[in-house]
């Protein structure tokens, strides 16, 4: 948390409010209503969520959310790297969510990491008679073709939920056949308003089949942790994890990034959670808080300053040989830091960004643009909940604009009125805006580039930032129109 | 051509009668075809003479997808020359029969089943309207005309009425009409007075009263309607009857629907059921 508040010229809660009013004057009225409590100026002061979230999107808007099985498959189940992953249903959910979140994964594929897309392919008659039996099927040829794959996850499109396939009965019978975990996961897209319920009934499905159903080889130690809502994206993980070796911390196990099941399944005996993506995972945190006593911490890796306030909060939970490290790394990289900052901040200083992303690096990633000179100017979520709002008041300037799943319009709107010089958004904003003449980035795949986790991911950051908003192209390219 | 759906309570005879009545337009020299779209794939056994034809899904789930079929796999020619398809499905508890069906009746219009020489097509569909499925053989398009098979039993009213009202929704919005109610008698009390007096509430008419008779048994051991059975026999020419009433119907209307205490009110009417007495609602016969 910021420990003043922070203004960015020219806007105020007035004047952000007044230009939240004039994007709402174009909706019919119901549409209005149904709005106005998810767009506000922030009130940084009160560290409370200024708007309303985890709604139903409205009709006519382009969303920019995904659904509960993009949440399972893409986001929580996915990156697990030693297990078969069926997308149990017609071919296009598994073939579209296949790679494309950039979870990266170490091992040998086939041996020891599974990329690869599995997927019940349903036809016509699978529906009519149902895909119980195929199932069925796939889960032994599966198994057969990879039997070093330590389990497998069944994970539901809509049409399995409409026709009623019992997956989870299908699921029981083949794990006792075939001797590994199956994990049968509800997760049908047509659930919730958002992929945040994917979140969720996966982070059930872990608590239900998985937790404690493994114990670590090697005995425990004091620093055990595991880290939890890492999911690796261009890298992250490896970032985040050499730093806390660094420090003299023990990762057990990663959540799920690059994870390994029988890891995962063997977390309740850790000493400390480290949590990086709240909103998908706190689930399972306060799991292992009431069922095994394991304490938790939020932390934030990007951009050295909140590096800096995490590494020493997560110090504070250990003892001086921990805390000794701590500064010793904080020491050695801040300098390397400088170094960083020395260089890009003169080109970046005062620019603007607004950001819309998914459940976390809306607040999360602020620091880093403010390590950099720059300022957030607006903010918002695709899938937050109220408590993701009351962690990001502190984060944002006062006065700025909070936006809760905005449409297109809303969003071309402000960008009009607030003019950022980047925006970090994802896929299906991008082309808008670059048609717009500002410059973009990509921030749920971190743009083919990464990590930005940790010391080595601003380095990283900072370069392709710099690179957007001061690529000489836009001053090249002038719209005909 | 003419499309037909016949709907009805479950069990209350709408295979049989549509078989003998569909025998009865063959044998005034009509050409038709009978869909049945129910899973449990009997609409045309009396026809064909067969315990059960390949379906549509059957053969889709042999082959593996519904491209891989032939219009000639599935249509088989009965008695009379009438065409017969059964849509078929899964069994109970599994999958979407509702899928099925649709399934199959798109596959019939992409492959030519519905020529001009049809006189009639009738669809045979499964007892309640469950799902959209259900209601395939009622969208644009298709059958126009709907009866329903009604006897005077109170549950087989209920079920004639609200099938009308899931007719009226169709109706406002497209071509759909209800033709009549067919009573299929189970000889209960004041039948003929209680479904003509329904039929009258709902707009439209009860087009035939079929009597019972053991005679459709006996012909349905042998797979067979009672016309192709025994010609002769009186059933027979109640089919008969049916069958040219049914040729020569014009009175197609948007159904009236009623509420359920103007249904309640025409079962007192008709001494079929007491006037409500609130106080016994709900007591066991032994605690009363």
């Amino acid at each position: 948390m910021s420990d003043k508040i922070r203004t960015v010229e020219g806007i105020t809660k007035e004047s952000t409010q007044a230009m939240i009013d004039d994007a709402l004057s174009a909706y019919p009225e119901k549409g209005k209503k149904k709005r106005t409590p998810h767009l506000a100026p922030n009130d940084a002061s009160s560290g409370c969520a200024s708007v309303k979230s985890n709604k139903k999107t409205v009709p006519g808007v382009m969303s920019a959310r995904g659904c509960a099985y993009a949440g399972a498959k893409g986001v929580v189940w996915g990156p697990i790297r030693d297990m078969v992953h069926v997308s149990h249903g017609p071919v296009g959910c598994g073939w579209y969510s296949w790679g494309t979140r950039r979870n990266l994964m170490s091992g040998i594929p086939g041996v020891s990491s599974f990329p690869m897309q599995f997927t019940s392919d349903f036809q016509e008659k699978d529906i009519v008679y149902g895909g119980d039996k195929k199932l069925k099927v796939l889960l032994e040829e599966a198994h057969n073709l990879f039997p070093l794959a330590k389990g497998i996850s069944v994970l539901s499109e809509c049409p399995v939920g409409l026709i009623g396939d019992d997956i989870n009965s299908v699921a029981k019978q083949s794990s006792k056949d075939l001797e590994i975990p199956i994990i049968p996961c509800n997760c049908e897209g047509f659930r919730g308003v958002s992929q945040s319920l994917g979140h969720h009934i996966s982070n059930d499905t872990i608590r239900d089949y998985i937790i404690e159903t493994r114990e670590f080889a090697e005995p425990s130690g004091p620093y055990d942790i595991a880290l939890i809502g890492d999911y690796n994206i261009g890298g992250d993980v490896w970032s985040a994890k050499s730093l806390l070796e660094e420090i003299g911390l023990n990762v057990k196990s990663v959540w799920t990034g690059d994870g390994e099941l029988e890891k995962i399944a063997a977390t309740h005996t850790v000493k400390l959670n480290l949590i990086h993506c709240y909103r998908s995972m706190n689930y399972m945190c306060k799991v292992m808080e009431e069922k095994y006593g394991i304490p938790w911490l939020e932390f934030n890796f990007f951009g050295p300053t909140k590096i800096r306030e995490s590494l020493r909060a997560i110090g504070e939970r250990f003892d001086d040989v921990i805390k000794e490290k701590v500064e010793l790394a904080i020491a050695k990289y801040e300098p390397i830091m400088q170094a960083i900052i020395d260089e890009y901040k003169p080109r970046l200083d005062g620019k603007k960004v607004m950001l819309l992303v998914g459940g976390l690096r809306p607040r999360h990633t602020i620091g880093a643009y403010e390590d950099l000179g720059m300022d957030c100017v607006g903010s918002g979520y695709e899938f937050a909940h109220n408590d993701d709002y009351d962690r990001t008041a502190p984060e944002m300037p006062d006065g700025t604009v909070v936006y809760d799943d905005p449409s297109e319009y809303e969003f071309e709107k402000f960008a009009n009125a607030l003019k950022p010089d980047l925006i970090g958004s994802g896929i299906k904003e991008k082309y808008v805006f670059q048609k717009m003449g500002i410059p973009f980035r990509q921030m749920h795949s971190w743009d083919y580039s990464g990590p930005y986790h940790g010391y080595n991911g601003f380095e990283i950051f900072a370069r392709d930032v710099d690179m957007a908003v001061n690529s000489p192209t836009w001053k090249l390219v002038k719209a005909p129109f | 051509m003419r499309q037909i759906a016949i709907y009805g309570k479950g069990g209350i005879g709408k295979s049989t009668t549509t078989q003998n009545t569909v025998a009865g337009l063959a044998y005034l020299g009509k050409k038709v075809m009978i869909v049945g779209c129910d899973p449990k794939a009997d609409s045309t056994r009396l026809i064909l003479h067969a315990k059960a034809q390949n379906t549509v899904m059957d053969l889709v789930r042999e082959k593996g997808t519904v491209e891989d079929l032939e219009l000639d796999d599935v249509l088989k020619i009965g008695y009379g020359d009438i065409k017969c398809v059964e849509s078929g499905g899964p069994e109970p508890g599994v999958g979407c029969a509702g899928r099925g069906v649709i399934t199959a009746i798109n596959f019939l219009e992409e492959n030519g089943a519905y020529t001009d020489e049809l006189d009639f097509v009738f669809y045979d569909v499964l007892g309640d309207v469950v799902c959209g499925g259900f209601a395939m053989p009622i969208r644009e398009g298709k059958a126009e005309e709907i009866y329903i098979v009604t006897s005077g039993e109170m549950m087989a009213m209920y079920a004639a009425n609200n099938i009308s009202k899931g007719i009226l929704k169709y109706a406002s919005s497209g071509k759909v009409r209800l033709a009549g109610l067919i009573c299929n008698a189970r000889k209960t009390d004041k039948e003929f007075e209680l479904v003509s007096a329904l039929a009258a509430k709902l707009g439209t008419q009860m087009i035939h009263f079929v009597p019972r008779d053991n005679q459709v048994q006996r012909a349905e051991m042998r797979r067979m309607t009672v016309i192709e059975y025994s010609p002769e026999h009186p059933q027979a020419q109640e089919y008969r009857t049916l069958a040219e009433k049914i040729l020569n119907n014009k009175m197609l209307v948007v159904p009236t629907p009623l509420e359920m205490e103007e249904l309640e009110d025409l079962l007192m009417e008709y001494g079929i059921m007491e006037a409500e007495d609130e106080s016994v609602v709900g007591v066991a016969e032994a605690a009363a």
